[in-house]
This record gives C-alpha cells, structure tokens and sequence, in this order.
C-alpha cells in the first residue's frame, strides 16, 4: 500500500514537473502563434528564426558571452577561498565564508541596486563588462559551495601519505587536491553558467538598456507581443542542460557531486 | 597540515585575490547604496550628497507596509509548501538506486534551468482559459467549462513553489542522502509504523537540515520579481517590484535604497529568528 502512494506523490510530482516543459516544447513548435489546446500544426519556423534573425541573435551572443565570462570569473574566486579556507583555520573563517556567500543569499533586487549605484559611480554603468562582473560576484556562491563540498569530501590521509612521501604544497595541491575538486568546479561553473543565463533583475539593472540578455528580451517580448522564439530558445537550452547534466551523470557522480558519499552499490 | 595556522605571506596571499574581489565588487556597492539611501532627492531624478532620514520617514506608507508584509507572507507560505512537498520527495530518492537517482537529478536539474520569465510564460499558459490545464479537467469530466486560474495569488504561489522547488531538492539532498538506513530501519524493527518511523526518526534526526532549507526558500522567494507581474495581480507585487519601479521608472534612488535596506534588516533579522528557533535543545548523551 505504501509503495503505490509513493509511486502516486512522485508520479503527481512528475506531472506538474513536466508541465512547463511540455507547454514549452509545444509552444515552440505550434505552426500559429496562439496556443490552443488541442493543439494545431506543427512547424519549426520558430526555431529558423531564431537562427536568422538578428534581434534574438544578438541577445543569445550576449547572454552566452557573459554567462562564460562570469562563472568563469566566479570560478577564479570561489576556487582560492574554497582552498583557503578548507586548508586554513583562521578565526575569521566564518565570517569570510558568510561573505562568499551573502550576494546570492540576499534578494537578488538588494544586490542589483548596489551594483547599479556602483557602476553608475564609478561611469561603467551599460558596459557589459558590469554585467560581467556584477554576474560573476552574484553568483560566486555557487561554484563558493560546490567546492566546498568537494573539500569536505577529501580524505586527509591522502594528502597526509604525499606529504610523508616528500611533495610539498604545490605539488599536493597539482597532483592530489585539484584532481579530486576539479569535478566539483565544473558542476560549480555548470551551475553559474546556467543561471547566469537566466538571470534578469541584475542583467537589467546594471545595462538593461544598451546589453540585452536573452531573459530581458524574453520579459520585453512577453509584454509587448510574445513570440513563440521565446520558446524555441528556452527548449534549445533546457536540452543543452539536460545534455550537459546527463554526459556528467553517465560519466561522472552526479549523487556525489551534489553532496552524496560513497554508498555500498544498493 | 590541513587545519592549521597560515603562517607567513605567502599562505595569506591566496585569500587575498578572492577577498580582495569581494571587497571591492560587493561591499563597496553594498556600503555605497547604503549611504545613497540617507542622501538627498532632487526633483527630475538625481540625487546630491547629504545625510538625511527622509527616505526611510517615506517609508512609512500603507503601500510599503502592505507590500512587506505581503512579501513576506507569500516567502514564508511558499517555504512551508515547498519543504514539505520537497522532503518527502528528495527522501524517496534518495532511497532509490543510484542509476534512479542519476535520472531524477537530471530531470530536476533541467526543471532548474528555466528562467523565471519562462516559468511565469509556461504557468500563464498552463493555467489559461483557452489552452490550460482545465481544458484537459474539462475533457475528462470533471468541470463543465474552461477557466483561467491565472492571474491570481494561487497561481503566484504555484509559480514560486515551482521555481524554488529544484533548489529546496537540492539542498535537502546531501543531508538526507547521508542519512544511515540503519535508522528507520531499526525503528520499523521496533514496531513503530512506516508514518510514524518517516516523522519521528527521519524529520527528527534531520530538523536542522529542514530548518535550512526553510531559510534558503525564504530568502530566495522573497527575491521573486518577474513571476508575482506575470502571474499575479497588481496587489501581488512583492516588495523586489516596488523598490525596482523606485529605482528605474520614478528615478528615486535614495528611496529604492532605502527599501532595500530596510527589507534586508527585516529578512535578516527573520532568518535569524528561525535559525534561532528550528537549532532547538541540544539533546543530552545518555
């Protein structure tokens, strides 16, 4: 009895999980742009015009050039601060680690204000380096705890058997640690990349008028007239997650890299 | 080695690029909002030096109230929803196999790729007149007409519970995944019953990770800017709406900082209090 109810709470789950992504897909290859349900045709014209033309190209370009600039700059200071703290133990531990983690703890709109405030003052306000760099702060937090937790999962007897063999730090830390945290920082900047690619309020607060990310002419075009492209560049994405998370699940530890230990095969 | 002092510079200098960095790009902006919220509006958008209390004495409005409160009711409601509908879930798979579990995560981590703006757009569809979900109600039955359940705040809720409910999975999932078998296991031997096995020795042994949870749910709902303008009505709007239109459409920067930082004491000062209530005693050795 208790199996079926399980079964019936995660297939009730799955079903609501699912709907967006359905009405998505269906919405991005319905041949009219008002979507009725049944629904009418099929037709890929959303998806070639997303390929051709140059209003929604452009935001793509842009959107994708920041996400891999800011995780990638996100990277760049998680990945030190991790290491320090982990090898280290200074009193102000707790408090750098708060400190790490506070822009994407707090409301997104608090931070974006700073930032706005920021780069007005300092004249690089619509420049899309301050979105850059605003993204990257924003979202130091994620690879900040991925690592982390990659930390946590290192045996100290290992790296206490190469000490005893001779290596000193560096060597340690090219040969031992990066090895066993460098899946932890690509799930990190996975992570970073994806939701800089969706990130809104930042985005748009810092040079929403002269950078226009994707999410920013998705929410314009949904005011004023949606398009289905919309859509077809949200499928386009989700597929490229779901491929990016799927090759890390077939060759990786997905279970352990999101926190799991080593279990007996169950 | 691991855990000891860092002596020297050169132990110090890897700290200093990333601190460095966050000093600069966040509490510089962080500090200088926070002083833009005391200094003085000129008519026509711009806004000069000074130190006044102006701004927070404007606070003091009815819509401002309102909109706090609302904010915080629909963050607190969404978390309470999404924690218990999450916990069950995560809990069950971590239980399965792991070829299972590589799936599940997949699916979640694919959910966690839609952007806000698209989940309001798929739940505003979803829950339309001509092409939701009660067309398929009324194609099996079970109502007469199609009706559109949006916009409206059960349609907000819906849509907020959906956005955090990836994270809420992922940050019960390393918890409750290292939780020993052994336990609910022994409870079960004991006679307890499964219910009461899931309630006593599970949700107990795991209540800080619970309260956790709850927080981070909190404070990320209480961010909700898009989804409460897509799916719901104006008196829907949160407070990340307000101090926005503060900022860009009235051009009022010393009041928009000034929400924002009052709306940052308050949700810190919340977060704590929760933290303070959910640690609860410590429990005694036998």
């Amino acid at each position: 009895m208790n199996k079926t109810l399980r079964n019936m709470f995660l297939g009730l789950v799955v079903f609501l999980l699912s709907g967006p992504l359905v009405v998505v897909g269906g919405v991005s290859l319905n041949a009219k742009k008002r979507l009725f349900f049944p629904p009418e045709g099929v037709s890929l014209r959303w998806y070639v015009e997303l390929l051709t033309e140059n209003s929604w190209l452009i935001p793509v370009k842009n959107s994708l050039a920041i996400a891999f600039t800011s995780s990638l700059l996100a990277l760049s200071i998680a990945l030190p601060l991790a290491y320090f703290l982990w090898r280290y133990r200074v009193f102000y531990a707790r408090a750098l680690f708060a400190l790490g983690i506070s822009p994407f703890i707090l409301p997104p709109v608090i931070t974006a204000l700073g930032f706005l405030s920021f780069w007005v003052t300092i004249g690089l306000y619509g420049q899309m380096m301050a979105t850059m760099i605003s993204h990257a702060i924003f979202f130091v937090t994620l690879p900040l705890v991925t690592i982390s937790l990659g930390f946590e999962s290192i045996d100290h007897e290992i790296v206490e058997a190469a000490e005893t063999m001779g290596a000193d730090s560096g060597t340690v830390f090219r040969t031992v640690i990066f090895p066993m945290v460098r899946p932890y920082m690509i799930s990190g900047y996975a992570f970073a990349f994806v939701l800089s690619l969706n990130e809104y309020i930042v985005a748009y607060m810092v040079a929403g008028f002269t950078v226009e990310t994707l999410p920013i002419k998705i929410f314009n075009s949904l005011r004023y007239g949606y398009t289905p492209v919309m859509a077809s560049v949200t499928v386009v994405f989700v597929l490229l997650a779901a491929l990016i998370f799927g090759t890390i699940g077939r060759f990786g530890d997905l279970p352990k890299l999101l926190g799991a230990l080593n279990p007996e095969e169950k | 080695m691991i855990g000891e002092k860092p002596k020297g510079v050169r132990a110090h200098l890897t700290v200093v690029y990333p601190a460095l960095m966050l000093a600069i790009f966040f509490i510089v902006p962080f500090g200088l909002m926070a002083a833009v919220s005391f200094f003085h509006r000129q008519p026509g958008g711009f806004y000069v030096t000074g130190f006044e209390l102006t701004n927070y004495i404007n606070l003091y409005t009815a819509l401002f109230g309102r909109t706090l409160l609302f904010s915080l009711l629909l963050a607190g409601l969404s978390a309470a929803v999404c924690v218990s509908i999450g916990f069950p879930f995560t809990y069950f798979i971590t239980r399965m196999k792991r070829r299972a579990q590589v799936v599940w995560l997949v699916l979640l981590m694919s959910v966690l790729s839609l952007s806000e703006v698209i989940v309001g757009f798929a739940w505003s569809l979803l829950l339309s007149r001509t092409a939701g979900l009660s067309n398929l109600f009324v194609w099996l039955g079970l109502i007469a007409r199609p009706v559109a359940w949006y916009p409206g705040f059960a349609a907000l809720l819906f849509g907020i519970c959906y956005l955090a409910f990836p994270y809420t999975v992922l940050v019960l999932y390393p918890p409750l995944s290292r939780l020993d078998p052994a336990l609910p296991e022994a409870a079960l031997t004991l006679g307890a019953s499964p219910l009461r096995t899931f309630f006593t020795v599970v949700v107990g042994s795991l209540r800080n990770a619970i309260v956790a949870a709850f927080v981070m749910v909190f404070v990320f709902t209480l961010g909700a800017y898009l989804l409460p303008q897509i799916l719901g009505r104006p008196r829907h709007w949160t407070l990340s709406v307000l101090i926005t239109d503060a900022a860009i459409y009235q051009t009022n920067m010393p009041l928009a900082a000034a929400m924002a930082i009052f709306f940052m004491g308050v949700s810190l000062a919340l977060v704590v209090l929760t933290m303070m209530i959910g640690k609860g005693k410590k429990v005694k050795a036998i």
